[in-house]
């Protein structure tokens, strides 16, 4: 059983998942992110082309307003 | 004013990696113009700092700027203000509209960016800029700084060289509005940990 994971949390791993599958798995609504694949950006265009590998330290950062 | 009695009470160890260091501020609101004048103070010794913005009465709740700056630019008020702290410092200035294109040139040279804007979708921009830039150089953005009280909310959190500030939760919105404490507790953590980063191998 393959894994990734995503914000320090453990995730299954299937074949094909991107950056949109794994936001419907974790119920990430919102909109203004910032997504990084072990390290590299991962621009918002490529969330639904970039297949992520299992093992993968997916980070998704949530922007808000303020400042 | 001698730089002997600017720097007196520094720890003489580290004024020379402090006056050689270049820091980058995108934004010269709440976060920015709190940062700034805690960098012009430590003698950080040049700023580069971006804002298109004018001073407006509703800024100084929670902005370092005066009665007699209203309707300035806030980078023209701002460089004022710091000459005032530190005129030892070197103060870069761009009223400007930042955006992926200028991004790269204008803050080509710093060392450490800070993150100041106010609204999402352009602190999205300038990550996802300076990621795709610089990678090698750290950021440091203010995220989540609404409201009041709840200290214990507050953290950093680093994610390769981005580093987060802030409580990452609280938007404002209508009952709860943006306030200089809790604004200057999160500019004043991104301005201790570009202080941390600048000296931590000396």
């Amino acid at each position: 059983m393959k894994t990734l994971t995503v914000n320090d949390n453990s995730l299954l791993w299937e074949k094909n998942m991107t950056i949109d599958v794994i936001l419907k798995k974790m119920n990430y609504t919102f909109k203004m992110l910032v997504v990084k694949v072990n390290g590299k950006l991962i621009k918002k265009t490529e969330y639904s082309t970039i297949i992520i590998p299992a093992a993968a330290n997916v980070e998704i950062i949530h922007l808000i307003s303020g400042g | 004013m001698l730089r002997d009695e600017f720097f007196s009470k520094h720890d003489p160890g580290i004024i020379s990696a402090l006056r050689s260091a270049v820091v980058g501020i995108a934004g010269a609101g709440g976060l920015g113009s709190n940062v700034a004048f805690s960098l012009a103070r430590a003698g950080i010794g040049k700023l580069i700092i971006a804002d298109y913005d004018k001073i407006e009465p509703s800024n100084l709740n929670r902005q370092q700027y005066f009665i007699n700056q209203i309707g300035m630019p806030k980078v023209i008020a701002l460089l004022e203000n710091l000459k005032q702290i530190n005129p030892l410092s070197d103060y870069q200035m761009h009223e400007i509209k930042l955006d992926e294109k200028n991004i790269p040139i204008i803050f080509k040279d710093v060392d450490i960016m800070v993150e100041a804007f106010d609204k999402a979708e352009m602190k999205k921009m300038l990550i996802e800029t300076w990621l795709s830039n610089f990678p090698q150089k750290p950021i440091i953005t203010g995220l989540g700084v609404a409201g009041y009280g709840r200290n214990d909310l507050i953290h950093t959190k680093k994610i390769d060289n981005l580093y987060i500030c802030g409580d990452e939760q609280t938007e404002p919105q209508e009952g709860i509005s943006p306030m200089a404490p809790r604004v200057g507790i999160v500019a004043n953590m991104q301005a201790n940990m570009v202080l941390e980063l600048l000296l931590k191998d000396v």
